[in-house]
């Protein structure tokens, strides 16, 4: 599964978008989201818990109890400054 | 019906001949266009300006919601004509960002419409703004007022 990170979420974790093997006990994305925590100190300070931050499941914004079963790609990102 | 994500500024007269041609049912034809606004910051007892930008988006998903975005607006209104047009890239003050326009029978629709995506789009789709600061580049940070002009249309039609 690939994951992606926007604005200065991607700078903070130090990539872009990793791929990953999505462990077989990590079934949401709240729970990908304490699994990715465990990666490094960048992911640990971009997905902090005090942090806002959003996510998108297939590029399609969700909410972090969303399931990951069958998902290709799960983006994190901050709230959003266009218009 | 038509939304599109590109880098290249747009000419919003041709933009408005195309979207219109040939349709005898629009009355009304209501346009926002966004520009880049020269911004000011205050670093100690100075007062420096930001000149630019870089606009970063999530290629696919911003399509795809600008597209949720301009069906919920046709959903909610009769609509004749709508077009979304985003740039992203390096901008300067002065530079058009976005152009929202919607063609109705009736100027009430159109307003309204236009109003709602303009609305919609800066909470619901995936652009940030990066500025070039005197003191270094700066994400910007969302506006709860933005949040507010969203929410509105919640309850609406």
């Amino acid at each position: 599964m690939k994951v992606r990170y926007f604005a200065w979420m991607k700078r903070t974790v130090g990539v872009a978008e990793e791929e990953i093997a999505l462990p077989a006990d990590v079934r949401t994305v709240g729970e990908l989201v304490e699994w990715l925590r465990t990666r490094s100190g960048g992911h640990a300070e971009a997905l902090a818990a005090g942090a806002a931050f959003g996510t998108a499941v297939d590029q399609r914004t969700t909410t972090f109890d969303a399931p990951l079963a069958g998902a290709k790609e799960v983006a994190f990102f901050p709230p959003f400054t266009g218009g | 019906m038509t939304v599109r994500v590109q880098e290249a500024d747009f000419d919003i007269g041709a933009e408005l001949d195309r979207l219109t041609g040939g349709n005898r049912r629009i009355g009304g034809l209501a346009v926002f266009v966004g520009l880049v606004r020269e911004m000011h910051m205050r670093d100690g007892l100075h007062r420096e300006r930001i000149e630019a930008l870089t606009l970063e988006h999530y290629p696919g998903m911003t399509e795809k919601a600008l597209e949720d975005i301009e069906a919920e607006a046709r959903r909610r209104w009769t609509l004749e004509a709508t077009l979304i047009v985003h740039r992203h890239g390096r901008l300067e003050a002065g530079d058009r960002i976005v152009l929202v326009a919607v063609g109705s029978p009736h100027r009430d629709a159109a307003f309204e419409a236009c109003e709602f995506l303009v609305d919609w789009l800066k909470t619901k789709a995936p652009f940030w703004k990066l500025e070039e600061t005197p003191v270094g580049e700066k994400w910007v940070e969302a506006h709860e007022g933005d949040d507010a002009a969203a929410a509105r249309w919640a309850s609406k039609p």
